[in-house]
C-alpha cells in the first residue's frame, strides 16, 4: 500500500483549473446531514468494557498527538510535556508511548531534543497557524523553518477564506507548496477547521480537496475556535479517506483535534474509525487524536482497570 | 365537583439521585422497592452503581473550589437558606419521616424540627469555627505565626441507617459548613427523605455538586468510593462493623482521613452537636510571617 498521496494520477484532470476543480468539488454527493448525525450518534451507543477498553485505551494512548499551543510555552513547558510523551505514567511503565508532540515551529528544536531515542515523532503546526492568514512566502517560510528544526510532521491550515469563496485553486496549490515544502522528510497534516466550514458539503469538499493536493493527514481544526472535532465531522472525513482510497488506492490519515477530552469520547472515535474506514486505519501512522487534557483521562482510566479503584487528577501530572 | 375530585389519578412521584445539581436516574436504570416500616411499599427509589457514585466524585470536586473559596458568612447564609426552604416543606418531611421510620405524626415533627434547627445551628457555626481552631500560635523567633482550618475536601458521608433524616443532616450539615463538598449514600431501608432533600438543596442556592446524594445498597457503592483516590475523607455513620472494617482498609490506601461510625441511639441526634464532626474534616493550615516591627527596633536579622 502506498505510503504518500503523490500517486493520485486519475485525478489529475481535475485540478486542471479552477473552474475544472469547482466542478469536481461540487459534483460530489450532497451530505445527508441527519443521516451523518444520526450514524456517529448510533456508534457512539457502542459499549467497550474489560479486555476490550483496555486495549482501546492503550490504543488511544498510542494515538495521541500531545499538543501544547499556547502563546505561553516555554522551553521548560515543552521539555514536560516531551518527557511526558515518551512515558505518560511514569508508575506503570507498560503504558505506552504517544504518537507525537505537537508545538510551534519555534519549539520543534526544544521538543526534538525532550522525545530524543524514543518513538515519539514532533508534529509542528506551521502556515500562520491557526488563522492561516498571511502571504504564500511566509506561509513557506513557517514550513521550510519548522522541517529545517527536526519536525517529523507538518501540521498545516488551509487558507479559509479562500476556500469560501471558492477559490479552490489556491488552496489546492498552496497545499501543494507546502507538501513540496515539506520534502520527503516530513508528513503533512492538512487542518480544515471544520468549525468555520459551515456545512457537512463543505468538509466533503475540503477533504477530497485536500488528498488531492497530496495530504498525508486530513485534521478537523485547529482547537482554536468554538467548534472542533465532533463525532459527526470525523465520520463524514473517515467516510471521504474510505472513498478516496477506493478511487485512488491511496489510503490518507484522519486526525480528530480540540474537545475530545475524555476516555469515553476517544473510545466512540475509535468506533468510528473501525466501522467506517476498518482495522488498516487503526494505527497511529493513519489516525490520531490532537489532544491534551484527553491524555490525562485515558491514564486515569488505564489506572483504573490496572489497580480497580477509580483514580484522581492528583495521580496524573498537571500541564 | 366532589365526585371529579374523588377521580383525580394519583400523582406518584419518582423519586431520582441529586448528583451535580441535576436529578438523574442512576446510570444503571435500576430502582429497588421502599417499604414503610410496615413492610407497605411506599415508592422505587434509584439503586445506584458504582458509575453513579464515581460520577458524584467528579461533580464534588468539580463544585469544591468555589465552595471551600466563598467566604464562611456566605456558606452560613446558604446553610440559613436550606433550614427557610425546609421549613415551608415541613409537612412534606413529616409525612415521609413518619412513613419511613414508623412513627407518630408528632414524634416525626419532632424530628423535622430538630433537623430544621440543626441547618440554622451549623449555618451559625461557618464563621466561627476558625476562631475556636485556629488563631495565633506563640513561637521563640521573631515571627507571626497563624493557624487557619482549611476544608479537607470531598468527604463521603455514609448517612445513619436507623435516623433517615436527623441523623442525615447531623452528619451533612458539618461536612459542608466549613467547605468540603460532600456525597452521601443515603440510609439503605429509608432513602425517600434524604432524596426529597436534594429538592430542598437545589432551590436553596447551595451550588450544583456541594451534596450529592445517592440511594442504593450501601455495601455495593461504599467499597469503590473509600478505595476512590480522589475522594479526601470517608464519614462511616452508617456502616455496620464489618463494612466499617472493609471500608477502613480500602481508604488507607490514600490516607483518607476516616470518621469512625459512633453508636448513636435514636434519641442522641437530638442532643445539641459539639464541634467534633466539623472538626473531623478540617485541615491545619499554618503560616509563619516575619515580624517587621522587630526589624525596625534593631533586631539582628
Amino acid at each position: 500500500m502506498p505510503t504518500t498521496a503523490s500517486t493520485a494520477l486519475p485525478l489529475k484532470d481535475v485540478t486542471a483549473s479552477n473552474s475544472s476543480l469547482r466542478r469536481y468539488l461540487h459534483g460530489l454527493p450532497g451530505v445527508d446531514a441527519v443521516g451523518l448525525e444520526g450514524r456517529a450518534a448510533s456508534l457512539g451507543t457502542r459499549s467497550i468494557k474489560t479486555t476490550a477498553k483496555a486495549y482501546a485505551i492503550d490504543l488511544a494512548i498510542s494515538m495521541v498527538d500531545l499538543t501544547t499551543l499556547e502563546g505561553a510555552d516555554t522551553p521548560g513547558k515543552v521539555r514536560a510535556l516531551g518527557a511526558k510523551a515518551v512515558r505518560p505514567d511514569p508508575t506503570d511503565r507498560t503504558a505506552p508511548a504517544t504518537a507525537a508532540v505537537c508545538v510551534y515551529p519555534d519549539m520543534v528544536a526544544v521538543a526534538k531534543e525532550a522525545v530524543a531515542g524514543s518513538t515519539v515523532k514532533v508534529a509542528s503546526v506551521a502556515t500562520a497557524f491557526p488563522a492561516g492568514r498571511a502571504a504564500l512566502p511566509v506561509k513557506l517560510a513557517d514550513v521550510r523553518d519548522a522541517v529545517a528544526a527536526g519536525a517529523d510532521e507538518i501540521d498545516m491550515v488551509i487558507d479559509r477564506g479562500a476556500f469560501l469563496a471558492g477559490d479552490y485553486l489556491k488552496v489546492y496549490e498552496e497545499i501543494v507548496a507546502v507538501k513540496e515544502a515539506c520534502g520527503a522528510s516530513a508528513r503533512l497534516k492538512v487542518i480544515f477547521e471544520t468549525g468555520e466550514l459551515s456545512t457537512y458539503d463543505n468538509i466533503r469538499r475540503a477533504s477530497w480537496l485536500g488528498m488531492i493536493a497530496g495530504a498525508d493527514f486530513i485534521k478537523t481544526s485547529t482547537g482554536k475556535v468554538a467548534v472542533n472535532a465532533t463525532p459527526a465531522n470525523t465520520l463524514l472525513m473517515l467516510e471521504a479517506v474510505r472513498d478516496f482510497r477506493a478511487a485512488t488506492g491511496v489510503q490518507v490519515g484522519v486526525k480528530p483535534a480540540g474537545g475530545i477530552r475524555t476516555t469515553k469520547d476517544a473510545v466512540k472515535f475509535l468506533v468510528l474509525v473501525n466501522e467506517t474506514v476498518g482495522e488498516d486505519w487503526l494505527d497511529n501512522h493513519w489516525f490520531r487524536f490532537g489532544a491534551s487534557s484527553l491524555l490525562n483521562d485515558l491514564l486515569m482510566q488505564r489506572q483504573k482497570l490496572t489497580t480497580g479503584r477509580y483514580s484522581g487528577p492528583d495521580y496524573v501530572t498537571v500541564d | 365537583m366532589s365526585e371529579r375530585t374523588n377521580e383525580r389519578l394519583s400523582v406518584f412521584k419518582t423519586y431520582k439521585l441529586y448528583v451535580g445539581g441535576k436529578f438523574p436516574r442512576s446510570e444503571s436504570g435500576r430502582v429497588y422497592e421502599v417499604t414503610d416500616a410496615k413492610g407497605k411499599w411506599l415508592a422505587n427509589a434509584p439503586l445506584s452503581s458504582r458509575k453513579d457514585a464515581r460520577d458524584a466524585v467528579v461533580a464534588a470536586r468539580k463544585a469544591f473550589g468555589g465552595w471551600s473559596g466563598a467566604t464562611a458568612y456566605n456558606r452560613g447564609q446558604i446553610l440559613y437558606r436550606v433550614a427557610e426552604m425546609l421549613e415551608g416543606r415541613r409537612e412534606q418531611f413529616v409525612r415521609e419521616v413518619a412513613d419511613a421510620e414508623g412513627l407518630s405524626k408528632p414524634k416525626a415533627t419532632a424530628q423535622v424540627d430538630a433537623a430544621i434547627d440543626r441547618w440554622v445551628w451549623y449555618a451559625g457555626w461557618t464563621d466561627k469555627i476558625a476562631q475556636v481552631v485556629g488563631g495565633a500560635n506563640p513561637v521563640a523567633g521573631p515571627y507571626f505565626n497563624l493557624s487557619s482550618p482549611e476544608p479537607t475536601g470531598v468527604v463521603v458521608v455514609l448517612a445513619p441507617q436507623e435516623s433517615s433524616f436527623l441523623g442525615l443532616v447531623s452528619v451533612l450539615a458539618p461536612v459542608i459548613a466549613t467547605g468540603n463538598t460532600a456525597i452521601v449514600i443515603a440510609s439503605e431501608r429509608s432513602p425517600l427523605p434524604a432524596l426529597s432533600l436534594g429538592e430542598v438543596l437545589a432551590t436553596s442556592d447551595v451550588p450544583g455538586g456541594v451534596v450529592n446524594l445517592l440511594s442504593g445498597r450501601t455495601t455495593e457503592i461504599a467499597p469503590s468510593l473509600a478505595a476512590h483516590q480522589d475522594v479526601n475523607a470517608i464519614d462511616l455513620a452508617g456502616a455496620d462493623e464489618t463494612l466499617a472494617k472493609e471500608l477502613e482498609i480500602a481508604a488507607a490506601d490514600n490516607l483518607k482521613r476516616v470518621l469512625r461510625p459512633q453508636t448513636v441511639d435514636n434519641a442522641e441526634w437530638f442532643a445539641t452537636p459539639g464541634t467534633e464532626r466539623m472538626t473531623a474534616f478540617l485541615e491545619t493550615k499554618t503560616v509563619w510571617h516575619p515580624t517587621g516591627a522587630l526589624g525596625a527596633s534593631g533586631s539582628s536579622y
